[in-house]
């Protein structure tokens, strides 16, 4: 193991922690956006808003997230849309995730029991309060563990923008291989950043999941 | 430049060629994955320390760590230890390393979940140790561990595209050749969509059903 | 004689293939106490639940308040319809359906206060008399999990009565009841009797039917197979069917 390396080329490796982190963090709250949205929309009696819904999620989990990537920044220009590596990146991870936490969104809503909104409508409550009032305040604590585990997975799946040449860990791992020829420690350095960001991601996960669960 | 999808048939060869790798390396990796899943799951369950501690530092740091840096530490480690394999092989063993972590926390719960009871009432109808295993456990846990495995497999063939980045030339690599001989970025990513669509919708089919038969008793 | 305050005629409903309810004619006069009973899947549930509208009506007529319940109406139409509906009916779960992310007074207020019935101090004034009323004015700020069967469904009979409804629907409140929590429950029922709330009692507990109600309704096979003032339905039952579920009933 090459000590002396690792010591002289870390600072890179933080740098590129800290992309990993920025694109990470603006991706889930894009995926948070869309799969809420989605969600909603895919749980509506109305076919004008539950199929696009529907047809965004089998699509977005039905295709590997590279090539929806690929698609995105290599195929984007000519459809008209060009993009910076970092934004393609941020919205192609963002996107992708945003399927699966739809997923994650709908089951928690729907597994809020059927009598909880028998209840609500016998008030005379209308459709959009029973949902809002009391099928998403209990939903959202069922949705804190699924959502985490879509989001640990992004972090460690943003790897997939070191193809597009975001500077990010995996993209640093993978030059510092390539000069050095020491894969070994490379791995290692960049292990060591992203089993930290994940820890500490997990942890902040369990807290809010501490926060909302019912007393 | 606007969008032609007429040239796509010109490589419909490759992008065939580029499925059946693919799905030669979904399959492959699955494979290999339950197994060296099977015997994670087995020496985590050992009473020893040391033959479960590799195995809870291994999981740990491969379930923390993103696929394609694994991808990069397998394929050039490799060689760098004199082993040069061919880029294919190198996929196949990250990939299957890579799930197998996931197989075998799914396997060990199912081992862990089939109560004691079970195993008593075998016994005493006087079956065998063998027949009690073939005929009473294995047939429940596979039943209990099909649905978690399936969604793995399904996952799999969708990460598989990851193997491009060494040089296997799967589907999305075909892609890439088609691309640059071509210049249709758009069309040849999107093709190569519409076939992982399929792909992913057959085996989704498949796992479905393979589900339904094997917890009929439910 | 006061028009009926429900009217049902020829109601029918099928699930599916499963015929439900055969055709059901029933009034309900204001003030009126009603128990229906029979056996297990005899359509009691389902019958209530149409009434406001948990269940659409495949065919028949549901009228409540001289409205008819189940017209045919656009679908933002009949959201608000229903809605106005259901704000003048009570009803009473038997797995009570208390929202477990608010408290027992929370629980109480919030139908009031999201539809304007009052202000949320007024709303809370009033929540405070109902569990009083219901004894339970020193549970007002407990969550749900921290009750008992009994008392969470006496949370839900003041939810429901927070309305002001003009008729209250219990669908078997004390079924999933320990015996001991039963009489806690029925008591409270029976005050609501006494001040002459309208009342639709689902029930299997024949004892207090005949002690709360002053007309009996017997279901069997989706049809009213029997009804009438509980002395005669209890005491001298004229179908055969009504008396071989009695003496079943009763041999228990
Ligand atoms: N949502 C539904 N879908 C299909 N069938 C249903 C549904 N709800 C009720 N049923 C069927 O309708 C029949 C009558 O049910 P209902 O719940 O009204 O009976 P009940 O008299 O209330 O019985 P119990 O005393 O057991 O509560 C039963 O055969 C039941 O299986
Ligand atoms: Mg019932």
């Amino acid at each position: 193991m090459d000590i002396e390396l690792i010591g002289r080329i870390w600072p890179f490796f933080a740098e590129a922690a800290w992309v990993t982190v920025k694109i990470s963090i603006l991706a889930i709250m894009l995926g948070l956006t869309l799969g809420f949205t989605a969600a909603l929309a895919s749980l509506s009696r109305n076919p004008v808003l539950r199929w696009p819904a529907r047809s965004y999620v089998s699509l977005f989990r039905g295709t590997p997230a590279l090539i929806q990537l690929f698609l995105l920044y290599f195929g984007g220009p000519q459809i008209g849309i060009h993009l910076e590596p970092f934004e393609a990146g941020v919205i192609g991870l963002g996107v992708n995730i945003g399927a699966y936490m739809c997923e994650s969104i709908r089951g928690a809503i729907i597994s809020v029991e059927k009598g909880q909104t028998e209840a609500g409508s016998c008030l005379g409550l209308a459709h959009h309060q029973v949902m809002s009032r009391i099928i998403l305040p209990q939903a959202a604590r069922m949705m804190v563990r699924p959502l985490g585990v879509n989001a640990i997975a992004l972090i460690k799946g943003s790897a997939i923008v070191s193809t597009i040449s975001v500077v990010e860990l995996s993209y640093t791992a993978h030059r510092y291989i390539s000069s050095t020829y020491k894969p070994f420690e490379m791995f290692i350095l960049a292990s060591v950043f992203y089993l930290a960001i994940v820890t500490i991601f997990s942890y902040g996960v369990k807290w809010v999941d501490r926060g909302v669960a019912l007393e | 430049m606007g969008l032609d999808f007429t040239i796509i048939p010109e490589y419909l060869d490759l992008l065939i060629a580029g499925t059946w790798w693919t799905v030669a390396l979904t399959v492959v990796s699955m494979a290999m994955s339950l197994i060296i899943g099977v015997v994670f799951a087995v020496m985590q369950l050992s009473r020893h320390r040391l033959v479960r501690w590799p195995v809870t530092f291994f999981a740990w740091l491969f379930m923390g760590t993103p696929l394609l840096l694994q991808l990069f530490l397998i394929y050039f480690g490799l060689v760098q230890i004199g082993l040069d394999l061919n880029a294919f092989v190198a996929g196949v063993i990250a990939l299957s390393l890579h799930f197998a972590v996931y197989n075998s926390d799914i396997i060990r719960s199912a081992i862990i979940a089939i109560d004691d009871g079970q195993y008593e009432a075998a016994r005493s109808l006087g079956l065998s140790q063998f027949q009690t295993m073939t005929r009473t456990i294995v047939p429940q846990a596979v039943a209990n561990v099909t649905p978690a495995l399936g969604n793995m497999m399904i996952a799999l063939l969708k990460e598989s595209s990851l193997v491009s980045v060494i040089g296997v030339m799967e589907l999305t690599l075909s892609a890439q050749r088609a691309i640059s001989d071509s210049f249709r970025s758009f069309e040849f990513y999107l093709a190569a969509a519409a076939i992982y669509y399929v792909v992913n919708l057959t085996l989704e089919q498949a796992v479905r059903i393979t589900e339904r038969r094997s917890a009929r008793y439910r | 004689m006061t028009e009926p305050i429900v009217k049902i005629r020829g109601l029918k409903k099928n699930f599916g293939q499963l015929e439900v309810l055969k055709g059901i004619d029933m009034d309900i006069e204001p003030r009126q106490i009603f128990a229906l009973i029979g056996a297990s899947g005899s359509g009691k549930s389902t019958l209530l639940r149409t009434i406001n509208q948990l269940e659409e009506v495949t065919e028949g007529e549901i009228w409540f308040d001289g409205e008819l319940v189940n017209q045919k109406l656009p679908h933002r139409q009949r959201e608000r319809h229903l809605n106005q509906l259901r704000q003048n009916i009570g009803m009473v779960f038997q797995h009570f359906n208390l929202f477990p992310h608010l408290t027992a007074l929370e629980n109480v207020t919030l139908a009031p206060v999201l539809l304007r019935r009052s202000s949320k101090a007024e709303a809370i004034e009033q929540a405070k008399i109902l569990l009083d009323k219901v004894g339970l004015a020193d549970r007002a700020d407990y969550y749900p999990s921290r009750l008992s069967g009994g008392q969470k469904q006496r949370v839900a009979i003041a939810r429901a009565l927070a309305m002001t409804p003009k008729l209250m629907l219990f669908d078997e409140v004390t079924s999933a009841l320990d015996p001991e929590l039963v009489g806690e429950v029925n008591r409270v029922m029976k005050e609501l009797a006494q001040e002459h709330m309208t009342m639709i009692i689902v029930t299997h507990d024949l004892r207090f039917a005949e002690d709360v109600s002053d007309h009996v309704v017997f279901m069997a096979d989706g049809l009213v197979a029997e009804q009438g003032p509980p002395s005669q339905v209890f005491r001298a039952p004229q179908e055969e069917r009504t008396k071989a579920f009695l003496q079943q009933v009763f041999e228990d």
